[in-house]
């Protein structure tokens, strides 16, 4: 067993869920987060967080996972199944004036949730949000914590006060490492997820919430949400759909006339 | 006339597709330049020229490439302040998005990603919820960080002109404490374009049942590269960086060719902006032929060397 305790904070997001049509609506464009679910990519990074605490002995030896959202009333439901699945706190950054919040304004309220939470070992992340998609906030989070940031990580491994861990490119994979503390986003390659077991639904109800405001963090509430933004949206449009085009069955010669559609589009 | 910046990360090889597309929509906004962690090859040195580059910024230090993110951002904030310049052009690539998002904390800079145009005001163009819905959006502060996706941009012809001049910048932060490459294997070169930037693509799903043959051969006779949907590289049939999906990579070819892939959302969500796209696919009933501009029910072990024969056949190549 490792000798040293972490403390990771893992962050978590609802998101609506990818399986269906997804929409942005109102004035401003915002997605319509009607109908969410955990990020399935956050569960590859709680997972990590729980087999990094659970090789140190877990909570019994002092280790902490705390899962961490900001958004509406609904965000909470990603901390909720975080507990369930094994998270020990969870966090629920929820104000109003977070809303309309880009990437910048995002990421300045994390910092400081994170730093109101003390001196942090880890933070991780889910590769990507698979809704808002940018990837932008790990990285300005990383960079307004001054973080190391070691991001796209399909191995990952925690010794001696370092982070090792394996990017893996198109044309190269590296080995990366970086001094603790650090943030580190993971890839669906990392792990293999659990799911929440009976024990851990009931285990979860004994768990709390603890739900901060940005006055709790100190976070002067101008400097997020649309005002605290550095992007603004002016218009968006949804794609017109794609028009089903020509559908053949192959008579033994469709390879041919495959050839002949890419050469009357010009494509060959 | 403004100064626009790019970022262009691989100084020692030719320019890459994306890095002249990036350069030509510079110079349509503006006085291009350009920042690189290392100086530039003469051959490259003058094609910048050539294509109107007047400045190259450079780095003091020769360590950059041994670092990830951070120490890059740095340099590239450092070259942004020196230029003056209003907009910073990255490509958008995991790397560049990062570097981007680094550089625009320390610039106080809004960061816009997955551009696929920008007019003289500055306003962009972008694709959200993997392509279903199309954004206009602008960057609120004094200088603005885009991230543009390849294929969008046309290349323009070189108007021609003297090699660039150049200017050492300081790299001011410490690179202890920062994250470091420590090891680096090269996979072997397919010969293939990269997926990211190819103008096409062609995928492989279930359907190929471990047998990425004929996916291979139709995309070498297309000069393409080769992705993968999630159940293929879940599979272990082909490498993970292949595969295309909201997992995986969004790619926007010109030509995007699904072969043994149902289509469901998910996969749907890395392609579904491709300029044409041509489905094979045993499956009548599979929801890929619903955006297919070409669809043919049929078995792609039949379909596609006999499409790959006929190519190279009309190339001339056989």
């Amino acid at each position: 067993m490792d000798e040293s305790t972490l403390k990771i904070v893992v962050l978590v997001k609802h998101v609506p869920d990818a399986q269906f049509d997804r929409h942005l609506s109102g004035p401003d464009s915002r997605t319509d987060r009607s109908e969410s679910i955990l990020s399935e990519l956050d569960e590859y990074a709680l997972e990590a967080a729980l087999q990094l605490s659970e090789a140190r002995g877990g909570e019994a030896a002092g280790n902490r996972v705390i899962a961490l959202t900001m958004g509406p009333a609904g965000a909470a439901n990603a901390v909720k199944k975080s507990l369930q699945i094994g998270a020990g706190e969870g966090v629920h950054l929820s104000d109003e004036a977070l809303a309309g919040s880009d990437a910048a304004a995002t990421s300045l309220a994390l910092a400081a949730a994170i730093r109101h939470l003390g001196e942090v070992d880890l933070v991780l992340t889910g590769m990507a949000s698979t809704d808002g998609e940018t990837s932008l906030v790990p990285a300005q989070l990383a960079e307004r914590l001054g973080l190391p940031q070691v991001t796209f990580a399909s191995t990952l491994e925690v010794k001696d006060g370092t982070v090792t861990a394996r990017r893996d490119g198109d044309s190269h994979s590296e080995l990366i490492e970086a001094p603790l503390p650090a943030l580190v986003s993971v890839t669906d390659q990392v792990n293999e997820p659990r799911y929440p077991n009976f024990k851990g639904i009931m285990a979860a109800k004994k768990k709390t919430i603890t739900t901060l405001s940005l006055a709790d963090i100190g976070v002067d509430a101008g400097s997020v949400g649309s005002a605290g933004s550095w992007t603004t949206v002016l218009a968006a449009q949804p794609r017109p759909p794609r028009e089903q085009g020509v559908i053949i069955t192959d008579e033994g010669d469709a390879g041919i006339k495959l050839a002949d559609f890419l050469a009357a589009r010009k494509l060959i | 006339m403004a100064k626009i910046l790019v970022y262009i990360d691989n100084p020692t090889a030719e320019l890459k597709r994306s890095s002249r597309e990036l350069v030509s929509l510079a110079g349509a906004l503006g006085e291009a330049v350009v920042a690189s962690p290392g100086p530039f090859a003469d051959s490259t040195a003058a094609e910048l020229g050539a294509r109107s580059v007047s400045t190259v910024y450079l780095p003091d230090s020769d360590a950059l490439g041994g670092y990830l993110v951070g120490p890059k951002a740095a340099f590239l904030a450092e070259a942004a302040k020196a230029s003056g310049a209003a907009a910073v052009l990255l490509e958008n690539s995991f790397d560049g998005k990062e570097i981007a998002a680094r550089l625009g904390i320390k610039l106080t800079a809004g960061v816009i990603t997955d551009v696929v145009g920008i007019d003289e005001a500055l306003t962009a163009t972008k694709s959200v919820l993997a392509g279903s819905y199309t954004v206009q959006a602008k960057v609120t502060t004094p200088v603005a960080v885009f991230t543009v996706k390849a294929n969008s941009v046309e290349i323009s012809e070189p108007a021609g002109g003297s090699a660039p001049g150049s200017v050492t910048v300081p790299v001011p932060e410490a690179t202890a404490g920062a994250a470091r490459i420590t090891g680096r294997t090269e996979k072997p070169a397919s010969g293939r374009p990269d997926l990211g930037e190819a103008r096409v693509v062609v995928a492989g799903g279930r359907g190929v049942d471990g047998d990425f043959g004929p996916v291979e051969e139709l995309a070498d006779a297309l000069g393409g590269a080769v992705g993968a949907s999630r159940a293929a590289t879940d599979a272990g049939w082909i490498e993970h960086s292949a595969q295309i999906g909201q997992t995986g990579k969004t790619v926007s070819p010109q030509l995007y060719i699904s072969a043994g892939i149902s289509g469901a959302i998910q996969q749907k969500a890395g392609m579904q902006t491709a300029k044409v796209i041509v489905a094979v696919n045993k499956d009548a009933e599979s929801p890929v032929f619903e955006i297919a501009d070409f669809g043919v029910v049929g078995d792609l072990f039949q379909v596609l060397p006999q499409a790959a024969a006929e190519i190279r056949k009309r190339k001339g190549q056989a």
